[in-house]
This record gives structure tokens, sequence and C-alpha cells, in this order.
């Protein structure tokens, strides 16, 4: 049993298997079900990933007061046009993860990961890693397994609400998930995966929760954007050999204690941040007084 | 590791909002299996469903669950049209309900003008809800098993005749919520069970005089 990264991690290496492979027989024993239904599980809700990464891309979706309606879409078109600067791999992982959130705001199906909020983060940057380096739907699904298991001992030990933990703990866990599982994708160990998850951590931490008129669109989708690139390079640094001397399992403690140490006004009720500054209170004035 | 990789990678779900989308729908879906056959349903928008509800949905998700559709559905997006194909009439109002979560409603239920049933329920984040009033009464009610609810009148003997008839039926109880206004006069019970309970069995609980109706519910 494991009910920390460190556990994970040795578990792994114990028995020199990838990290899923110790989730996978912990969720058979925990949900009292075969493998073969908990890789058919996963394989469901990585097609409704699937989907909501890619729905928005070609077009905009109506959303509450029209906040994020075509950022999804419009990002995608730049990521095309072979003039970036980060060129078409990073701009399509952030079209991707605009999407989900699009998506989302838009009253569409999507997959919590773990939140709703940031539904974008892990999809986009695993399914791009799987497509740039030609990896099959099984390894795909695989890593999504190695990020959520990750993700489980957040929300056991931690918390993955923003209303609790501000953004940190929404995005910020999500693009730690995302790295473990880009790592891991990308043929890196159970410790590079560890190493990734701290050092996405630790570039959010003590992000604040500040959505504009309380809705889920911004900052929240270009915080996926964001979220989904630093997975990527936290993965790389890990995989090219970076050491961080803070362990995982301290990273998140350090999260949730920053989490609990932040004001109510800064954990989703809009009343801190970009939210309670002029023009944020008055879009919030304007789509309620509308809808009213 | 007692946390599901799938409460992780999940829950699958209508967005924007597990507490104020999702969570809605469900909560309204558990409600709309107390009344029976309805027409018309108010709602009462309390605390953050109020505030910030429109913005989220919750309106549409609400109305969606009252009809029976599901919080991964996109038809919640078209919840007013279905329901006015379906002739079901619908208001929504503020109201300040007492000692209850942020994010709550109070849906009542109508036939013919009609008051059939009032439920007060809160989405607990994550998609998860409770009921915790039936017309007044104080209950329990998640959703997460099947479950039992029935109207008695508060007298010795009733809560024996029900637990002897659900273990002649096999049915094992996990949770049980006994709860009266007054002493002697009607009372509620909210049993919680681990399998699905067959008609027979719902029925001669009823078959006792001293009970006034029996509600099986289940997601």
């Amino acid at each position: 049993m494991y009910h920390s990264c460190r556990q994970l991690r040795e578990m792994a290496e114990a028995r020199n298997v990838p990290i899923h492979e110790i989730v996978i027989e912990n969720e058979m024993k925990n949900s009292n079900i075969g493998r073969e239904e908990v890789l058919e599980l996963m394989k469901g809700r990585y097609a409704i990933m699937r989907a909501s990464a890619e729905r928005a891309l070609e077009q905009p979706l109506p959303t509450e007061g029209g906040l994020i309606t075509g950022i999804a879409s419009n990002q995608y078109r730049y990521a095309r046009s072979g003039d970036t600067l980060c060129g078409s791999f990073l701009n399509t992982v952030m079209a991707r993860a605009l999407s989900g959130s699009e998506v989302n705001a838009s009253m569409g199906k999507i997959c919590a990961m773990p939140t709703a909020g940031s539904c974008g983060i892990v999809p986009a940057v695993l399914i791009s890693v799987g497509e740039e380096f030609s990896k099959t739907e099984e390894e795909v699904v695989n890593a999504l397994i190695t990020a959520s298991g990750v993700g489980a001992v957040v929300m056991e030990n931690a918390t993955v609400a923003g209303s609790e933990g501000g953004c940190q703990a929404e995005c910020g866990v999500a693009a730690a998930m995302a790295a473990a599982g880009a790592v891991e994708l990308k043929g890196g160990t159970p410790a590079m995966s560890m190493e990734a998850f701290s050092l996405a951590l630790i570039n959010i931490m003590g992000l604040v929760c500040d959505p504009v008129a309380g809705l889920v669109q911004i900052p929240c989708a270009q915080r996926n954007a964001s979220q989904a690139v630093n997975a990527l390079i936290s993965a790389d640094m890990a995989l090219g050999g970076a050491k961080f001397p803070i362990p995982t399992d301290e990273v998140i403690g350090a999260m949730y204690k920053v989490g609990k140490l932040l004001p109510v006004q800064l954990r989703e009720t809009a009343m801190g941040g970009i939210a309670a500054e002029e023009t944020g209170k008055k879009i919030e004035k304007e789509i309620f007084d509308l809808s009213k | 590791m007692s946390v599901s990789i799938f409460q992780v990678a999940g829950p699958v779900m209508i967005g924007p909002s597990s507490s104020h989308t999702a969570g809605a729908a469900r909560l309204a879906r558990i409600a709309a299996k107390l009344p029976g056959e309805f027409d018309f349903v108010s709602f009462g928008l309390h605390g953050s469903f109020a505030k910030t509800g429109k913005g989220h949905g919750t309106d549409k998700a609400l109305l969606a669950g009252v009809l029976g559709i599901r919080e991964d559905d996109e038809a919640i997006v078209d919840a007013y049209e279905i329901a006015d194909r379906l002739g079901i009439g619908y208001e929504f109002h503020e109201e300040e309900l007492q000692s209850i979560h942020e994010n709550s409603v109070r849906i009542s239920f109508y036939k013919n003008d009609k008051l059939l049933c009032k439920v007060d329920g809160s989405s607990l984040g994550g998609g998860a809800v409770m009921i915790s009033r039936i017309d007044g009464y104080e209950v329990e009610l998640s959703g997460n098993l099947p479950t039992i609810f029935i109207r008695q009148k508060d007298t010795r003997g009733v809560i024996s005749h029900i637990t002897t008839v659900l273990a002649e039926g096999g049915i094992n109880i996990a949770t049980m919520k006994v709860s009266r206004k007054n002493r002697s006069e009607e009372a509620t019970c909210v049993i919680e069970v681990d399998d699905v309970v067959e008609e027979d069995v719902l029925r001669k609980i009823e078959s006792n005089p001293n009970i006034y109706s029996v509600k099986f519910i289940m997601l």
C-alpha cells in the first residue's frame, strides 16, 4: 500500500515497473474490479478528454458572457501559422488546453482532471506528447493512470479544490499530474516522474483563484494553457536529469499549507485578484444584470 | 491509497462547475423521485446558487435534473425546450433557507396547482449532493446508495415492521434515519440499503396501516 509519492515511487522501483502498474493494482484492490475493467474505464475517460481537447479548435463555442468564446480556435489558427515564438507543438498544446476550458464553459461534456476548472491541462499534455512521439492509445492511457495515481496522493493528503487551496490546488496539481504522466510517456523513470511533479508544483505555488464574475472562464482558461506548458518544461527538466532537493511529498504538504494561508478573498470567491479590480467587477455586473 | 483514480479522472460531466452544474442536476434528479407525477416545479435558489448560479447554468441543470436528465448528458443545455415540450411548467426565485449549505435549493413539485412535495438539498462540491429536508422533515439522503423513503405514523411497532420486512426480503440496511416533527403525528424514515429492493418488498412495507407511503430511489 502507498499513501505518499515516495511510497509509490519505491514500490515501482522495487519491482522495476512503471508507476501505472502499481496504481492499476491498487485500483483493482480498492474498487474490487479486474485489470481489464480499470483499463476500459480509463479508456472511456480518455475518449471524453480527447473530444473536449479537439472540439473548440475549429469552431468557437458560446460561453456565458462570451468571455472565452473563440479562445481555442484563435490559438489553434496561430499554432498552424508557422510564424510563432514557441513553435507549433507548444502552441497546439495551449490550443488543446484552451479547448477543454472552452468546452467546459459552454456547458459541454468534459472529464474533470482533477477538477472541471483545470480539465484542459492533462489531456492537452498527454495527447500532444503521445502524438508527437507516436505513442499508442494504450501507452497514453497508462500515462493517464500514472497522472491520476499521483493526483490521488494529493487528494488524500492535501486538496484539489480552488475554494480550499486556490488555483495552485487545481491547475497546479493538474500541471504536476500531467508532468509526471508526460515523463513516463517519454520513457523516463518513476523518480523522474516525481521530480517533474515537484517542479511543476513549485512553479505555481501560491497562485490564487480569482475567477472573474465567479465564472470558470477567465483567468481559468488562460491558466489551463500556461500550466500545460509548465507541465512540459517541468517534465523536460526532470528528463534532463534535474534534481530538486525538496521531496515531492513535502512539496505537496507545502502547497496545502500555502493554500490554507490564503485569505478567503483569494479562494474562488471572486472577491480578490483580477476579479475584484474595476474591469472584473464591471464584467460581473454586466453578466448578472443581463441575466436577471 | 483509498482514493480511486476515477475520483481524480472524473466525474464525467457537463460543465462548467462540478458543484453548480453537475451537482445541481444530480440533486434535482434525486428530488424528482419523491413527488410522483408532477406538472409544475418551483426552484427557490439559496446562497451561491442564487448569486452566481445563472452564470454556471445552475437553472438549466436543476430543470434538467427534475426531468430525469443525467449530469453527463448534454441535453442539460436544452432543458427549457425539453420542459416546454413535455408540458412541465417551471419558475425560479431567490429564497433564504435556514441553516443550510451555501449551494442550496428548495424544489417544490406541483400537480394541478396542488403542492405534492417540497425538497431542500445542497450541492457539496465535486458533484456530491445531500437532500436535507423533505416537507420540513430532517433527512440525510445522498443518492449514493439505493434508498427507501417512507412516511409513517409516529407510533410503536412501525420501525420493527419495516426492518422485519426488509430482513425477510434479504435486504441489508446500510444506514437508517427516522425523523418526526411532533410526537404521535407523521414521521419519515430514510433507509439506505446495499441492493435493489423489489416491488413486492416495498408493497409489503406499505401494507401496514400506519405506513402512508413508500418510495424507492435509485440513480
